[in-house]
């Protein structure tokens, strides 16, 4: 741990469970051993003699520049490019010796833009492993709704439509929810959030993190994307030319030590600020905020909220997840607590960067955000202010 | 003419239905074969030009010729005509089902065998499926094509319409010729367009929620 997150857990008075510790694992660790990968035709290894070992439950992430073979890397683990030599082993089982189709079954596997089938339902697609391996009609219906409520999309609303009914946001958390489907011990994720716009994306790098501390996977995830790389990596593995592994280690100690040049170069510039994307929201002190819920009455509300002396009221729906934050003089021209969705409500979750809540603050044009935790649930808001105190500490420190 | 038609009511009826079965069933073998190889062949280019260039000659070959040659090993009869209108019909349908399998994004079908499913289910349950569209709109080109081909097997006395055609033909300028050829004429294009729009609901029907335009 970098002295960044430390001192500023000192700060921290939220009880936000650190992520790294005690946390449950269902997940198995994968070694490589000199696996390589030789195309016919082709003087050099598209991967050249790779050996690693990822532990069990973390989140590695796997960077480098296009065409390095950080993706045939990670086709390998699942054989949907076989290694030309090298051996493979996920826990204990070796997986160069087993029925491939077998093997995936027990590997969640997510591409870009979900890879969902059109001609069936998000339900269907969610339940395809499950019923593939033989579970029966109702456990698998169970499971696509649990799957669908983890991912924070409403199994009633949303089971029985078909992938083209949905935003790329949606079919990238369908695409999660079924690779998570039949509770596989890894994931594989092949640049997922690629085609989605920025806030979306940072909305759905939130949730996996969030999945990820519920679940514990191992998660092996590709990107080309350096602070998507620091902000989801429990390990960070660069990758130059031929599958070459530049440096392996934690976010924390490649952006204070970078091992190279070629390191130092693909992190880029304003590596200083960058340690910014290691500072977490769910360390920083967080204002408990009035809630209310859909159809409350507004009267006593706006009492609470008054005698609490907030200047906001943030509206639950019924599942416990916030829609909006009228003002307290708005509330007070109501009778009853509306239900309207405000779509420019700036949230973040516990476990976003300051990068993050900075931008969906700008972006919303507000002086802070709401919160939320688990399943979506209220945590409590950051104001703009907070956030540039911890910056400011997190530079001097830097400079310091 | 209305007379002529009422007079033969019994006769036209039982030709339009031996007309329609061969064609029905000549398209549904042909359509078949046609999948089978699309299958084979569409992820190969050199295959798949392969197949597209037979697929274009062979449309090319007057249908009156290979009845022809058919005539040599298999002689007159229903054998002969069945070949003909098999492979004619096949020819649209390979093209079709070959352009539709090979237009399936790559990405859906590494995603299926990336989740487990074996070659044949993805095929089965993935690739056909969203080629459909496709492959079946090749069905119905091949339908409305062959309903005419199937006329000209009339010429080796095989079942169906054509007999009407090739009677009035012969007869050209004597009692009721043209009547004849008027008829089998007609009740061609007519079966030809309830067929048709037999396919289309069947389109309909079959072409799953998802990927309808």
């Amino acid at each position: 741990m970098s002295d960044t997150l430390s001192s500023a857990d000192a700060h921290s008075t939220d009880p936000a469970p650190q992520s790294s510790e005690g946390r449950r694992v269902s997940g198995v660790s994968i070694r490589l051993d000199g696996v390589t990968k030789r195309y016919p035709g082709q003087d050099r290894p598209a991967v050249d003699a790779v050996s690693l070992e990822i532990p069990a439950g973390e989140t590695v992430m796997f960077v480098g520049p296009s065409g390095c073979g950080k993706t045939t890397l990670l086709k390998m683990l699942n054989r949907l490019i076989e290694p030309s030599s090298g051996t493979i082993h996920l826990g204990d089982e070796d997986v160069t010796k087993q029925d491939p189709d077998q093997l995936r079954r027990r590997i969640g596997y997510v591409i870009q833009a979900g890879g969902l089938f059109p001609h069936m339902t998000v339900g269907t697609n969610v339940g395809m492993v499950p019923r593939m391996l033989g579970w029966d009609k109702e456990r698998v219906t169970a499971r696509i709704d649990e799957l669908l409520d983890l991912v924070g999309l409403d199994p009633e609303v949303y089971r029985d439509r078909y992938p083209k009914e949905l935003s790329g946001g949606q079919q990238q958390r369908v695409g999660v929810a079924r690779a998570l489907a039949a509770d596989p011990p890894v994931l594989l994720m092949d640049e997922p959030f690629g085609a989605v716009d920025p806030i979306t994306r940072q909305r759905l790098q939130d949730e996996l993190l969030r999945i990820q501390e519920e679940l514990g996977k191992t998660i092996v995830f590709v990107t080309h994307d350096f602070d998507e790389a620091v902000k989801l990596g429990d390990r960070i593995v660069v990758f130059d030319v031929g599958a070459r592994v530049v440096q392996y280690d934690t976010p924390e100690a490649i952006l204070a030590e970078p091992a190279e040049e070629y390191v130092a170069d693909f992190i880029g510039a304003g590596a200083t600020l960058k340690q910014l994307t290691l500072t977490r929201v769910n360390s920083l002190e967080l204002k408990p905020v009035t809630s209310a819920s859909v159809g409350d009455d507004a009267a006593e509300a706006l009492a609470r909220a008054r005698a609490a002396g907030d200047e906001y009221i943030v509206v639950l729906d019924r599942r416990g997840r916030p829609i909006s934050w009228p003002t307290t003089a708005e509330v007070s021209r109501m009778q009853q607590i509306p239900a309207t969705v405000d779509e420019k409500l700036p949230v973040v979750g516990l476990g976003s960067t300051l990068n993050d809540a900075l931008d969906t603050m700008l972006a919303a044009s507000q002086g802070g955000a709401v919160v939320i935790g688990r399943r979506d649930s209220l945590a409590g808001v950051v104001s703009i202010e907070t956030i540039m105190d911890a910056i400011q500490r997190t530079r001097s420190e830097v400079a310091g | 003419m209305w007379d002529y038609v009422l007079d033969r009511r019994g006769q036209i009826a039982f030709q339009a239905f031996q007309h329609v079965s061969l064609v029905v069933q000549c398209v549904l073998l042909g359509s078949l074969i046609a999948l089978a190889l699309a299958v084979l062949v569409y992820r190969s280019p050199r295959l798949t030009g392969l197949a597209n260039g037979v697929s274009a000659i062979g449309l090319t070959i007057p249908a009156f010729a290979l009845l022809g040659i058919l005539l040599a090993p298999f002689g007159f009869g229903i054998t002969p005509a069945v070949i003909a209108v098999t492979f004619y019909a096949a020819l649209p349908v390979l093209r079709n089902a070959v352009v539709g399998l090979a237009g399936v994004d790559r990405s859906l079908i590494e995603s299926a065998r990336g989740m487990g499913m074996s070659r044949l289910s993805t095929l089965a349950r993935i690739e056909i499926p969203l080629a459909w569209p496709v492959i079946l709109a090749g069905v119905r080109v091949s339908t409305q094509m062959v309903m005419g081909i199937a006329a000209i097997a009339a010429y080796v006395l095989g079942p169906g319409l054509g007999g009407f055609i090739f009677t009035g033909l012969s007869r050209l300028g004597g009692a009721n010729a043209l009547n004849s050829a008027l008829t089998g004429t007609i009740a061609i294009v007519v079966l030809a367009l309830v067929l048709d729009l037999l396919l289309l609901l069947l389109g309909r029907l079959t072409t799953p929620r998802g990927i309808r335009v």
